[in-house]
């Protein structure tokens, strides 16, 4: 079940750990020295033009009851919200800008453009999600509580509902979220909470309120006669934006390769580890600068992760330095197209939906979740990263997970 | 309109707003429309000026003053109160190479001029890093950001009848604001104005005493050039100015200086009568030598060593510190560092006032604030 023994799992001895961790931190220090006035300007041209789509959707659909306009109204709106959700939103309350100094694009003054308010939603996410990374039972992210996405969880009943749960999570991703993460501030909060409003409530409900009478109220009302065409237009947008988010996030980290570690793997884990469980625990997203920048820098989740606090503009270089680690140390670099990694996110919700003897394979050793144990099953292949006298080649993690596909075809 | 109504309509740009903005009203009304932003997030990406969420301005002019020093006149953007005391001191943000960098400066300008326009003057430190740079040339155009001006440091109203001005290099600064005041009401009382300066070209304002002291009787201006003639001697205050112990003093300039003024004044018993404004800070040069750390909102402040984390320091006085992953990645514990320095554990930085900070890998450097 999950991964307890990192080092045992990564083919590193604990010195290999701490060289690997001390080669991530200098590029951690050489892109904190090299921050300045060129990305300074890079996160102020997108907030600029991410408000101009903004003024340009809203004041398109007040020609909504012309197809073409709606359509345009739509799209602009659309991707004005994915900009302002993912390269903003997400990044700015990370910190990624707070060493811009900058009151207005720092991560304690940002307020986003979704039903829950900020602050709830960094602790949520910043802070569970960002620090027990994959931690069965301690990051609330795997499956958001909703969803089975490793069987290192047991399965309930509840689970066969899961191919429509996941539909309903995707469709309306901001609420799944909003509540997610004031079910977490609640219960960080303490006390007695059952049918008493909190002020984590109360935050909540003034937050989710003022977004809702923005989009479904106001801006319909302003356009008159077009109410309920701008009212189904903001729809629109908000869910193009809801299945975006879902689509980016559940590629970050529930393709097969992302993997999942025990509550003992992270008791006593050193600096080093940490960064190890994060590079093992994401996965990418195959992506041009485009596309890249369409996912908040997200298809770069493996960086992120590692680096939460950088900012996302340097992902993509962080990127290459990241790949010729991985290439040294034999470390596996998950990435593949957005139709791929998407699709083994959707075979894992829809498999695990089933009780456990419906699944073949172990904990041990399955598509979404494995241990250090699913090599000792295996003979013949690496146990700590060597370099292969007859080839020359490093070997390591990276091979010991080739052998081992290539012993399961056989064995079929 | 009923006072609630009002108060309804303005809320949601009533709690984010720097100063006093006038309009709230018309601004809390479209906030509804533009949250979760306020109306100025998009104003100002017309004109810098139009935002009140935080206090802007706009340098019109830089003049210099002497070789190391100018003078940068600013127009305040919205929400600016022109209201401030002569005396009183104000946070300039400036943006180098990405980053904003605050400082804080006298405000050489009189609140009582007619015209919407606010001025510093700045004399270039060996080492201070933003006050070289402005200086060595900000262009007219530049776009600052603004704290609303304080300090204690302030003529009061009316002005006591006899005044006694003690002042040193750039301590004139806080100085000339007060005579300009009183110049410009016309009310300079009984003034007399000691400054030091190493040499004639450094005297900032020069013309101006001269100006002033040939206007009014009652303004007596005396201009020690230290390089020639040494230091002021306290001493021959007796024999120059015989009323100084009647007179209100208000005293700036370097901290030997202030020292001497103050244990001078102490002794002769008129220490009620002194008001002093120190511009440096006592900083820790080496690494690893704490300090006094002050949580403002919680009034609590606790002795550290340059070790423990600003977090721990705050928890163990039971301050409900922000915390989050304890290791530097999450920005749940970041908080205001308003007065003092401290250290980045991790890369060794210093922070100084203005800037938000991760309590968790940040310890004191020297005696500092924490909004927390």
């Amino acid at each position: 079940m999950a991964i307890t023994d990192i080092g045992a799992y990564a083919h590193l001895t604990d010195a290999d750990i701490e060289a690997l961790g001390r080669e991530l931190d200098v590029i951690r220090r050489d892109i904190e020295e090299s921050r300045g006035e060129r990305d300074a300007r890079y996160i102020r041209s997108v907030i600029r033009a991410q408000r101009a789509l903004e003024i340009a959707g809203r004041a398109t659909l007040f020609a909504g009851r012309y197809r073409p306009a709606w359509v345009a109204g739509v799209g602009l709106l659309s991707l004005a919200k994915i900009i302002e959700n993912m390269e903003l939103g997400h990044n700015v309350s990370h910190g990624q800008w707070d060493w811009m100094n900058d009151p207005e694009i720092h991560s304690t003054s940002w307020e986003w453009d979704m039903t829950g308010p900020s602050e709830q939603w960094k602790r949520a996410h910043n802070y569970s999600h960002h620090t027990y990374t994959n931690i069965v039972g301690m990051d609330d992210d795997v499956g958001f509580g909703i969803l089975r996405m490793t069987r290192d969880e047991a399965w309930r009943p509840i689970n066969l509902l899961q191919p429509i749960a996941n539909v309903i999570l995707a469709a309306t991703f901001e609420w799944g979220i909003a509540l997610h993460d004031l079910s977490i501030q609640k219960e960080a909060a303490g006390g007695p909470h059952q049918g008493m409003l909190t002020r984590p409530d109360r935050e909540f409900y003034a937050k989710a309120g003022k977004q809702m009478a923005k989009d479904f109220v106001i801006y319909p009302a302003l356009t008159g006669p077009g109410f309920k065409r701008t009212l189904t237009a903001n729809l629109t947008a908000n869910l193009i934006r809801n299945v975006w988010a879902y689509l980016v996030i559940f590629c970050g980290h529930f393709p097969d390769g992302a993997e999942k570690f025990t509550v003992a793997e992270f008791e006593n884990e050193t600096r080093a580890q940490w960064y190890l469980r994060q590079m093992l625990g994401s996965a990418n997203i195959d992506a041009g600068p485009v596309m890249a920048f369409m996912t908040g820098n997200l298809s770069y989740q493996i960086e992120h992760h590692m680096f939460p606090d950088l900012p996302s503009n340097r992902y993509a270089e962080i990127a290459e330095r990241v790949r010729v680690l991985c290439a040294k140390y034999d470390l596996p670099y998950t990435t593949g197209p957005l139709s791929r990694q998407y699709l083994l996110a959707f075979r894992t919700i829809h498999k695990l939906a089933l009780p456990d003897r419906f699944l073949r394979r172990t904990a041990d050793d399955a598509p979404e979740t494995s241990s250090e144990r699913k090599f000792t099953a295996l003979g013949g292949t690496v146990a700590r990263l060597r370099v292969d006298p007859v080839t020359g080649q490093r070997r390591g993690l990276r091979s010991a997970l080739r052998d081992a596909k290539v012993a399961l075809r056989r064995d079929r | 309109m009923s006072m609630d109504f009002k108060k309804w309509l303005e809320y949601p740009a009533a709690e984010k707003s720097a100063g006093q903005p006038r309009f709230n009203a018309v601004r809390g009304v479209l906030a509804r429309v533009t949250t979760p932003l306020l109306p100025d997030d998009y104003l100002h990406l017309a004109n810098p000026l139009w935002s009140a969420r935080e206090l802007r301005g706009q340098i019109v002019e830089v003049r210099k003053e002497t070789a190391d020093s100018a003078t940068l006149v600013i127009k305040p953007g919205w929400g600016f109160d022109f209201k401030y005391l002569p005396g009183q001191f104000i946070g300039i943000g400036i943006r180098i190479e990405g980053r904003w960098h605050w400082r804080s400066y006298s405000l050489t300008s009189s609140p009582s001029w007619n015209e919407k326009l606010i001025s510093i003057t700045v004399k270039a430190m060996p080492e201070g890093f933003l006050s070289t740079h402005i200086v060595g040339g900000v262009p007219a155009g530049t776009i600052v950001r603004l704290a609303t001006p304080q300090g204690n440091f302030a003529l009061p109203e009316p002005p006591p009848r006899k005044i006694l001005f003690l002042t040193a290099g750039s301590g004139i600064t806080p100085v000339i604001a007060m005579l300009r005041t009183m110049d410009h009401r016309n009310e300079l009382p009984d003034v007399i104005h000691v400054h030091s300066a190493p040499t004639a070209n450094d005297v900032m304002f020069a013309d101006e005493l001269a100006d002033l002291h040939a206007r009014h009787q009652d303004f007596r201006s005396h201009v020690q050039l230290t390089r020639t003639g040494g230091k002021f001697d306290l001493s021959s205050l007796e024999a120059l100015f015989p009323d100084w112990r009647e007179r209100q003093t208000w005293a700036c300039g370097p901290v030997t200086m202030l020292d001497d003024i103050e244990h001078l004044w102490k002794r002769e018993g008129i220490h009620d009568r002194l008001h002093l404004e120190r511009f440096e800070i006592a900083r820790v040069a080496d690494t690893g030598q704490g300090g006094t750390v002050t949580f403002s909102k919680s009034d609590r402040s606790v002795a550290v060593d340059g070790a423990t984390t600003l977090l721990q320091a705050g928890e163990d006085q039971g301050v409900a510190m922000p915390f989050g992953c304890r290791m530097g990645i999450c920005q749940t514990c970041v908080v205001a560092l308003t007065e003092g320095y401290i250290r980045d554990l991790r890369s060794g930085k210093e922070h100084g006032p203005g800037d938000r900070i991760q309590t968790c890998i940040s310890a004191a450097a020297g005696d500092c604030t924490l909004e927390a």
